[in-house]
C-alpha cells in the first residue's frame, strides 16, 4: 500500500528548526529530518530522548576489560606459569596497560558496530534521500499524511511562509 | 539576521561562503585532473618509496647484519624511526580527539588531514619493529594464540608486548575514528557524482548514509565517545612506548619522567609535521579560505607549548641525573652532552628548544615560509631526540672494554628515506581520492563568529 508523504526543503538550519517546532505544535507526523550536518537543537525541537550509544560503549568496554584481565591472569597464573624475574604468577600491575587497551578497543569497536546495526548502515545499502541535495546544502523535513484531515495546500502555504524553498508530495510505500 | 562582525571571535572560514560552496571547494581538487605539482610530488615520493622497498627486501633476505648494530649498540636507527613515526601520528589524534573534547572549533578544517597523517605515520612506524624481528614472517608470534609450543603464551609482563597491543589498538581506533568522520562526506560525494564506477564506490563506502536525523542523533554521541576513548589512548600509547625504555635498567633510560616526556615530545613533533603538511596543502589545493592563518597561528602556539614541555623535560632529566648521586647516570648524561655523540645531542637541543622560541613573535608566526622552515627543524630535532636517547645510553655501557660506536649503513638510511616516501605517497593519494577537509563539520561552523555576533551556535 502506498503512503503519502510531504517533503519540505529548506536552505537554512534556523528555518528548519522553526518548521519542525511548528509542525510539532500542529501535531503533524514528522517521519524524518535530513540535514547535511548535525543541526544543534534539533533533538530538543523534535523532543527525542538522548542517544543510548553510551550504554553500548560501556557494556563493550566492561566486556573488553574483564575478558582481557581474566585472559592475562589465566595465561600467567593457571595455564603455563613462567617465572619472569621472580615476579608473582598473578602480576596484576603489569596487566594494567593491556587491560586498558582492551577497554578502548572493546568500547570503541563495539560501540561503532552497534551504531551501524542500530542505524542500519551497511555496505550496499541503497541510500534513501528525499532530495540529493540533503547531503550537500539542503535541509529536508518529511511529513506523513497520517489522517484524512491533512490539507496539503494548507501545509504548503504554512511551510513556504516559514522559508521552505520547495514543498512537494511524495507517494510511495516507504518514506523517501 | 543582520551581519555582525565579532570582535571576540574571528570567523573560522575566511570568506562568507555558502554551504554548497564548501562542497564545491573541497571536492574541486578531487574532481579535476591532478596538477603538474601533484604529479611531480607523487613521482618523487613514490620513487623514494621504491628505494625503501628495495632496501627492506634486501635486509629481510640477507638479515639484519646489514645494519650498523653491534653487541653494545643493539638498538639504534630502526627503533629511532619507529618512535619518531609513532610520535608524528600523535598530533593527528590530539587535533581530532583532544581538541574536540576541549570544543576548539578551529580543529574542524584540520582534523581530516591530521587524522589521515596519523594513519600513515602509524603504518610507517609499524614497519620498523617488524623488520627488526629479523624474521618478519614470524611476526604472528607476538599475538597470543593457541599454539603447538605448549601452548606457550607470550609474556604479558613485558613492555614490548604492551607495545604491540597499544600500537595495534591505536592504529585500529584511529582508522575507525577517521572513517566514522568520513561517512557523511562520502555520502555528499556519492550524491554529487554522475552514475558510474566512482559513484558506486562512494555508495558502498558511505553505507547508505542519508543525513537522517535519527542517524545524526546517534552519530554525534558515537563521535564524542570515540574522542573520549582516543584521548587517554593517545596518552597511553606513547607512555607505553616509553616503558620499552624506562623499565630497562640502562642508565639514561631508567627514569620515571619518560612517559610524560615522550607524550609531550610526540605531540610536539606531530604538530610540527601537521604544520609542514598544511602549509603545502592549503597552497597546492587552494584551500586558503579553510586552512586560514588563524589555524596556523593556533598550531604554532601548540608547538611553543609542547616545545616548552620538551625543553623542561631535558633540563629535569639532566638535573635529576646529576642530583641522583648515581655515578652511571651522571656518566651517561655527561657523555651525551660532551662525549663523541655530542653533535647529535646539541642538534637536538638547538632544534627542539631554541627553534620554537621564534614562534613567540606574531610577525614570524604569520610568515608561512618562516613557520615552514622552523617546523622542518623541529622534525629534525625530534628525530635526533630519539636517536640520542637510544644510542648515547647504549654505546658506552658498564664495561669500558665493550664500548663501541654506531654509524648507520646505507641500507638503514635507505629504509628511513623510504618510510618518508611511503608517508608522502599515501598522503598525496589521500588528497586526490578523499575530501581533505571535513565538509560535514565545516558546514556546521560556517556562521561561527559571523552572523550571530560571535556566539557559538
Amino acid at each position: 500500500m502506498n503512503n503519502r508523504y510531504v517533503v519540505s526543503l529548506f536552505e537554512d538550519e534556523h528555518d528548519l528548526l522553526a518548521a519542525v517546532r511548528t509542525a510539532r505544535e500542529r501535531k503533524l507526523k514528522i517521519v524524518d529530518v535530513h540535514s547535511p550536518y548535525a543541526v544543534h537543537g534539533l533533538d530538543a525541537a523534535l523532543g527525542v530522548r538522548p542517544s543510548w550509544m553510551s550504554w553500548a560503549c560501556a557494556v563493550f568496554a566492561v566486556l573488553g576489560v574483564s575478558s582481557m584481565l581474566f585472559f592475562q591472569y589465566w595465561v600467567g597464573a593457571v595455564d603455563w606459569p613462567v617465572n619472569v624475574g621472580g615476579k608473582p604468577w598473578n602480576s596484576l600491575p603489569a596487566y594494567i596497560p593491556i587491560t586498558f587497551e582492551a577497554l578502548v578497543f572493546g568500547g570503541g569497536i563495539g560501540m561503532v558496530l552497534t551504531f551501524f546495526v542500530a542505524c542500519r548502515l551497511y555496505p550496499g545499502r541503497p541510500a534513501h534521500v528525499p532530495d540529493p541535495r540533503v547531503t550537500d546544502d539542503r535541509f529536508a523535513m518529511v511529513l506523513e499524511e497520517a489522517d484524512a484531515g491533512f490539507d496539503l495546500d494548507d501545509v504548503r502555504r504554512l511551510f513556504s511562509g516559514l522559508g521552505a524553498v520547495e514543498v512537494r508530495e511524495h507517494v510511495s510505500e516507504e518514506a523517501p | 539576521m543582520a551581519e555582525v562582525a565579532s570582535a571576540l571571535r574571528l570567523p573560522l572560514v575566511a570568506s562568507d561562503t555558502s554551504l554548497g560552496q564548501v562542497t564545491r571547494d573541497v571536492c574541486a581538487p578531487m574532481e579535476g585532473k591532478p596538477t603538474w605539482m601533484w604529479w611531480a610530488a607523487f613521482l618523487v615520493s613514490s620513487a623514494t618509496m621504491l628505494v625503501g622497498a628495495t632496501a627492506v627486501t634486501y635486509q629481510v633476505a640477507t638479515g639484519i647484519g646489514t645494519w650498523g648494530l653491534n653487541r653494545t649498540v643493539g638498538w639504534a636507527f630502526d627503533i629511532t624511526n619507529f618512535v619518531f613515526w609513532i610520535g608524528i601520528g600523535h598530533a593527528g589524534t590530539l587535533i581530532s580527539a583532544i581538541l574536540f573534547l576541549f570544543r576548539q572549533r578551529w580543529r574542524t578544517a584540520v582534523n581530516r588531514a591530521a587524522e589521515a597523517m596519523t594513519l600513515f605515520a602509524v603504518m610507517c612506524a609499524g614497519i620498523f619493529p617488524i623488520i627488526h624481528m629479523g624474521r618478519p614472517w614470524m611476526f604472528f608470534f607476538v599475538i597470543p594464540y593457541p599454539n603447538t609450543r605448549g601452548p606457550l603464551w607470550i609474556n604479558f609482563r613485558s613492555p614490548l608486548v604492551w607495545d604491540f597491543f597499544a600500537i595495534s589498538t591505536y592504529g585500529l581506533i584511529s582508522a575507525v575514528f577517521w572513517y566514522i568522520g568520513l561517512i557523511p562526506d562520502l555520502a555528499t560525494i556519492r550524491d554529487r557524482e554522475k552514475p558510474g564506477l566512482r559513484k558506486t564506490i562512494f555508495a558502498i563506502l558511505s553505507l547508505g548514509w542519508n543525513g537522517s536525523f535519527r542517524t545524526w542523533h546517534h552519530y554525534e554521541l558515537v563521535y564524542l565517545l570515540l574522542a573520549g576513548l582516543a584521548t587517554p589512548l593517545v596518552l597511553s600509547v606513547h607512555s607505553i612506548v616509553s616503558t620499552d625504555f624506562a623499565t630497562a635498567v640502562i642508565p639514561g633510560w631508567h627514569t620515571t619522567i619518560f612517559p610524560p616526556y615522550f607524550v609531550a615530545g610526540a605531540i610536539f613533533s606531530g604538530m610540527a609535521m601537521v604544520l609542514t603538511l598544511m602549509i603545502i596543502v592549503r597552497k597546492v589545493m587552494r584551500l586558503e579560505n579553510y586552512l586560514t592563518k588563524r589555524h596556523i597561528d593556533a598550531m604554532c602556539k601548540l608547538v611553543i607549548a609542547t616545545g616548552g614541555m620538551v625543553g623542561i623535560a631535558y633540563a629535569t632529566e639532566f638535573f635529576i641525573a646529576m642530583y641522583s648521586a648515581n655515578a652511571y647516570e651522571q656518566f651517561v648524561f655527561m657523555n651525551r652532552a660532551l662525549g663523541p655523540m655530542k653533535w647529535a645531542y646539541w642538534t637536538m637541543v638547538c632544534c627542539n628548544v631554541i627553534t620554537p622560541q621564534f614562534l613567540w613573535f606574531k610577525k614570524l608566526r604569520s610568515n608561512l615560509v618562516v613557520v615552514f622552515i622552523l617546523t622542518i627543524f623541529v622534525n629534525i630535532g625530534m628525530w635526533f631526540e630519539r636517536f640520542v636517547i637510544i644510542v648515547t645510553s647504549l654505546h658506552r655501557d658498564f664495561l669500558p672494554s665493550s664500548w663501541a660506536t654506531y654509524a648507520p649503513t646505507s641500507i638503514e638510511i635507505a629504509t628511513l628515506v623510504g618510510s618518508f616516501g611511503l608517508f608522502f605517497t599515501a598522503f598525496l593519494l589521500f588528497c586526490r581520492v578523499l575530501p581533505v577537509i571535513a565538509m560535514g563539520e565545516v558546514k556546521g561552523v560556517l556562521t561561527f563568529g559571523r552572523r550571530t555576533g560571535g556566539e557559538a551556535k
